[in-house]
């Protein structure tokens, strides 16, 4: 019985430069897929077009594209999706077929799904009544407009199944759900009908395969709780999901590369970002997980069966940015004896020099890193929990504590001006100021995430597939 | 039944992620006896109560059986989340690793 075998590279823009090569290489897989795009990758992306035209896609992917090249000559049937794109999936296209046409890379047509990128059309949809309402707290997003760098439906996978019915073997979107990015390979090789509702369980076996080799190798062993029982993190295999006609798959990585594959790391990141567990939104559909049943079929094979799922809701998820003032974070490290107190009297020398030129922050904020600072409040000898802990009771003996002081503020000259007060500290500390050695800390720009839903009805006029085919000359 | 102060690390594992605000961190139980014990014990107050000092603005618990797992979604805890939060852990990676250091009275025949 035919079968799809489809591999993630990459899990996030940042990701390994290696993985997908490998993954490639020893994956016998059907299709690669390539995931760029984090909740605000798309303001970055958005700014960078701004200032240039041609620029506003993931240019990471250019560079695996180069280093994938020979593998498509010699892999005919391999194919790519990716959303790399971004803001600008045409600018990727162009740049993607001129790296392949320079290693002389014949026939992979490239195909783009655009539609997604809202931004140029929210004061029409906002004129129109589409309030583009906070998900959270649903104020307008009238109040912000004016901050706005980005707008981005997230795309499900009908577009990208009529990419693939051009004949293209790389196939470039913007923002699409991550899972979709799976679901619609699957949905294209095996001829699955969107339309018919009995087919809806094999669309959720799908999505919860792309669901689960989204993040990379967090499913192949990668963030486990159980670490020590890993082998060979260094050489982690990259998921891959080996998906049957009926939606049912084996998740699985390539044979002789490191990481785990089993019912735990595969569980842990099935409710990776997962609310409802029962209500899995996508475009394409309301996955849920709880009918899920998951078995250990052999070393690094874990068959997911018996998904299911109801129809689609009838809007898109808009992930909008905006701006939203600078921030900073710097680091020093304190030595004991009394490191944890040091720590606390350095950031009052550095607020109080601040405010001898007048200067406050809209927010501020400090953390004594090697005390529990990851979750405040929680290791402290008020909670009961860590009342009798170690961790609270030898606060005053700690060999050394990391110092990190945040501000955020709308006025940019006041946090560059915080983001110099660092350094001085190492003369004019307490004794045991160090690790300065990077500089100044530098300072961002801030943009602050905006959910929003749309309906599908408006979004969906403004989705075109778009292909790109060499000539046999060029 | 006898039972000892150990974090629940020793029966259950789990991992935590992030939606712009909101933090969902998924406990996962080593045995089926594991997951009824917590899913009777390891109640919304118990980790409202742990992570009180972080302000999260609800708490919610799912749960899926078949996976012996419980999902607790702590709306708010980021304190602005990925773009906007000054904390280190901005997007509540750790979250999953110090709720699984919460102790808790676990019977003993649980601990293997």
């Amino acid at each position: 019985m035919k079968r799809v075998r489809i591999g993630n590279g990459c899990g996030f823009w940042g990701d390994q430069l290696d993985a997908p090569v490998e993954l490639v290489k020893t994956g016998r897989l059907d299709y690669l897929t390539l995931e760029y795009l984090a909740e605000l990758t798309m303001s970055i992306l958005s700014l960078q077009r701004q200032r240039d035209p041609q620029k506003g896609f993931a240019t990471d992917f250019i560079s695996v594209l180069k280093r994938l090249a020979p593998y498509l000559i010699d892999q005919p049937n391999l194919k790519i999706v990716t959303n790399a794109g971004g803001v600008n999936p045409e600018a990727c296209m162009q740049v993607a077929s001129e790296q392949l046409r320079a290693q002389k890379v014949r026939d992979v047509p490239i195909a783009v799904v655009q539609g997604d990128n809202l931004f140029p059309h929210l004061d029409r949809l906002l004129e129109k009544g589409h309030r583009l309402a906070h998900m959270d707290n649903g104020t307008d997003l009238a109040t912000i407009r004016d901050r706005v760098v980005s707008a981005n439906a997230y795309l499900g996978a009908r577009p990208i199944v009529e990419a693939l019915k051009t004949g293209a073997r790389i196939v470039i979107t913007g923002r699409v759900a991550d899972a979709s990015l799976t679901v619609a390979p699957a949905a294209y090789e095996f001829d699955w009908d969107f339309d018919n509702i009995t087919q809806l369980n094999r669309f959720a076996g799908a999505t919860i395969a792309g669901h689960l080799i989204e993040c990379g190798a967090q499913s192949t062993g990668g963030l486990a709780c159980n670490w020590q029982s890993v082998p060979d993190l260094a050489n982690v295999g990259y998921p891959i999901a080996d998906i049957d006609e009926q939606g049912e798959f084996i998740l699985t990585k390539p044979e002789d590369s490191g990481g785990l594959v089993n019912r735990q790391t595969v569980t842990e990141q099935l409710l990776y970002e997962v609310f409802n567990p029962a209500e899995y939104f996508t475009p394409d559909l309301v996955a849920d997980f709880t009918s899920l049943q998951l078995e250990e079929v052999g070393p690094n094979r874990v068959l997911v069966q018996n998904a299911s799922a109801r129809p689609a809701t009838s809007t898109y998820k808009v992930s909008i940015a905006y701006r939203a003032g600078h921030s900073c974070a710097g680091m020093l490290l304190i030595s004991g004896p009394q490191a944890k107190q040091k720590a606390e009297y350095c950031a009052q020398l550095i607020w109080k020099r601040l405010e001898r030129i007048g200067l406050r922050f809209d927010k501020q904020y400090v953390e004594c890193i090697g005390t529990g600072a990851k979750a405040p409040g929680v290791f402290s000898a008020t909670n009961s929990n860590f009342s009798q802990n170690l961790n609270s009771a030898f606060e005053g003996e700690l060999p050394e504590v990391m110092l990190r002081i945040a501000v955020s503020d709308s006025r940019q000259d006041a946090v560059e001006r915080f983001s110099k007060e660092f350094a001085p500290l190492v003369t004019s500390g307490p004794p045991g100021v160090s690790g300065y050695t990077s500089g100044r800390p530098p300072v961002r720009e801030v943009f602050a995430y905006w959910p929003a839903l749309i309906d599908k009805s408006v979004v969906d006029p403004l989705i075109t597939v778009k292909s790109l085919t060499f000539s046999p000359n060029s | 039944m006898k039972t000892r102060s150990v974090p629940i690390n020793r029966i259950a594992h789990g991992r935590s992620g992030d939606k712009g605000n909101h933090a969902n961190i998924a406990i996962i139980a080593n045995t089926p006896a594991s997951y009824s014990w917590l899913k009777e014990h390891l109640t919304v107050p118990v980790v409202a109560q742990y992570f009180a000092s972080m302000g999260a603005s609800t708490i919610e618990r799912y749960v899926a059986d078949n996976l012996f797992a419980l999902n607790f979604v702590l709306k708010d805890i980021l304190a602005g989340g990925a773009s906007q939060s000054l904390r280190i852990d901005t997007q509540g990676k750790t979250l999953g690793l110090t709720l699984l250091q919460l102790k808790m009275e676990i019977p003993e025949n649980l601990l293997t």
